[in-house]
């Protein structure tokens, strides 16, 4: 990969009693690079790492043009200039909301149009004059979030900012934090252990393992792949680009994939409207034939890559569709009865697919 | 004819005024650091050092007072201190009951002080130094306000506290008028002179002054509690 002044570059180490995180990684410097990762694999420690909250941190640390800490020594975080929204938000509780947006604003010397555009994008208006403990935990999160903006960051860093949110509030927040993907024109660095997050989030993919890289690419290439444990997961899946082609009157959509056509129920989006689809394996199943008298709309055809055994007696069959990877999770007995074997032409049938905004 | 004279009451005032108002002056200005110390520390020290602040809760003051005159005697450690620093002796001075008194008063100071900053959660310091603020102006913005329960109580503890001291007084400071002695060393005095009006006169807004404090207290915590709430 050819360096690029704008990236940033993470070599950082530390150890603390047992557990030892050592990261080498180069993120690109504009997108959404998702951190993803089970409980303790070191990911939110990273992003502290990054946001020089961790003193014991050793290594290189360079955004952009801007080296943050080397082997002389590191900034301080009140000099680095990221936003950061933490699990719990850490709003400051004895300011009003628009005391806790002013707070980074001022120290930034930003622009009030900045402070404004934010306030308007994220419907925080009503807000302004409320104490943080008054609000509920998703426009806590959404404060949080505009102060962040708000204190003009070099770098956007979320801590698992869902993962203290029951299921609507998160529906709730997801939008805000694609309108901020979209529109903050910063690098914006993602923590998360949930995969529809990532799915729907992120343009650059990080596994982390025991505080160490497992795999680093764009995304669709990572959550794509089977040789990583993403795939054995109960929620495996591929993640899918489409662009809307069509919506009939019932407000069927029809979406153009590189796998075929694939028809789905959703926001009326219009054609052309471009957005990402997620195929969960248990919900693909295998025929040998295309059933026309089957009610399953999505049928797939397909070539048969692999069969891989799954503990549970469950077997995971990867296929190319169009250049396209899908999985389908079935069982051993189908297998046996179907006799399938790799390089065999399959039709997938597609039970749901997820809209991905 | 009364046995407390004006200047007598005046004097007796001001020393004590004077005593507690600088004796919680110091003690905010020591007490802060050494509690923030004492509540983020994980040093082996915090233990010994924290026993050593709250001494003066369980030692009867008059061991603390005997102390510290052994030492400002003249060749006792204070006494050389400040023989060398070419300093009068602070033994029967109003400076070496000031001295007494920030040792006296350091728990009532210390004690809600750490309790205050170990209450203050982590992640808003933190949040307040992603958002460019320096550890001075994390100090000014986030740590003082969401300390002001703890700093009105320290105060508040202090000053009465040091209003209310006796024995380290009568050992370290004597009973000089207009020098060291204080209000609570009067009331002893118009006890033994058999002047009991002017002692009821004395407790009686020694009591009032004290019931006063609390009160003021409790309210300026009830408004702080409902400006968070």
């Amino acid at each position: 990969m050819v360096e690029r002044a704008e990236d940033i570059r993470v070599a950082l180490r530390l150890a603390r009693g047992n557990f030892r995180l050592d990261i080498d990684l180069r993120l690109p410097g504009s997108g959404c690079s998702v951190v993803f990762g089970p409980s303790g694999c070191g990911k939110s420690t990273l992003l502290r790492a990054i946001a020089g909250l961790e003193p014991q941190a050793r290594g290189a640390l360079r955004v952009g043009d801007a080296c943050w800490q080397d082997a002389r020594g590191a900034l301080p975080a009140h000099r680095r200039g990221v936003g950061m929204v933490f699990q719990h938000s850490a709003l400051l509780p004895h300011l009003s909301v628009i005391g806790n947006l002013r707070y980074g604003w001022k120290r930034a010397h930003a622009a009030p149009a900045l402070l404004e555009r934010w306030i308007e994008r994220l419907a925080l208006a009503p807000l302004l004059p409320r104490r943080p403990d008054s609000l509920s935990g998703g426009e806590r999160q959404r404060v949080a979030l505009a102060r962040a903006l708000v204190s003009n960051p070099r770098l956007l860093l979320l801590d698992e900012p869902l993962s203290a949110l029951d299921a609507p509030r998160r529906a709730e927040i997801l939008p805000y934090l694609e309108a901020v993907r979209r529109e903050a024109g910063i690098p914006v660095l993602y923590v998360t252990h949930a995969i529809e997050e990532v799915a729907r989030l992120a343009d650059h993919l990080v596994l982390l393992d025991a505080g160490r890289v497992t795999a680093a690419g764009p995304a669709l290439d990572v959550l794509n792949r089977d040789d990583l444990p993403l795939a054995l997961r109960e929620d495996a899946g591929v993640v899918l680009e489409a662009q809307v082609t069509g919506r009939d009157t019932h407000g069927l959509l029809s979406l153009y994939t590189p796998a075929g056509t694939l028809y789905a129920h959703g926001d009326p989006h219009s054609p052309g409207t471009r957005l990402r689809v997620r195929i969960q394996a248990r919900d693909v199943s295998l025929a040998l034939s295309r059933h026309e008298d089957s009610s399953l709309l999505n049928l797939l055809p397909a070539t048969l890559l692999a069969l891989v055994d799954l503990p549970g007696g469950q077997v995971q069959a990867r296929m190319d569709a169009g250049g396209q990877m899908l999985l389908a999770r079935i069982s051993h007995r189908s297998v046996e009865r179907l006799g399938l074997q790799p390089g065999m032409p399959v039709w997938a049938q597609v039970k749901a697919v997820a809209l991905l905004v | 004819m009364e046995f407390t004279s004006h200047t007598t009451w005046v004097a007796a005032i001001w020393v004590t005024l004077k005593l507690a108002t600088l004796t919680t002056l110091i003690l905010l200005v020591l007490g802060t650091p050494l509690a923030w110390w004492l509540a983020h520390t994980r040093s082996p020290w915090r233990m010994p050092i924290g026993a050593v602040v709250s001494l003066p809760m369980v030692l009867p003051p008059t061991v603390l007072g005997f102390y510290l005159l052994l030492g400002m005697a003249p060749d006792g450690p204070i006494g050389r201190l400040t023989d060398a620093l070419g300093l009068a002796s602070l033994a029967f001075t109003f400076n070496g009951l000031l001295l007494a008194s920030v040792l006296y008063s350091l728990p009532f100071a210390v004690h809600p002080l750490q309790a205050g900053f170990a209450a203050i959660p982590a992640p808003a310091l933190e949040a307040a130094a992603t958002l460019r603020a320096s550890p001075p102006d994390r100090f000014l913005t986030v740590i003082l306000p969401l300390s002001r329960p703890a700093l009105i109580t320290a105060t508040l503890f202090s000053f009465a506290h040091t209003v209310g001291e006796f024995g380290v007084v009568l050992m370290v400071g004597g009973n000089i008028d207009g020098e060291t002695r204080v209000l609570s060393v009067l009331l002893y005095d118009q006890v033994e002179g058999m002047a009991y009006a002017d002692a009821h006169l004395l407790a009686a807004g020694l009591l009032g002054f004290s019931f006063a404090l609390l009160l003021l207290m409790q309210w300026l915590g009830r408004r702080t509690a409902v400006a968070h709430g």
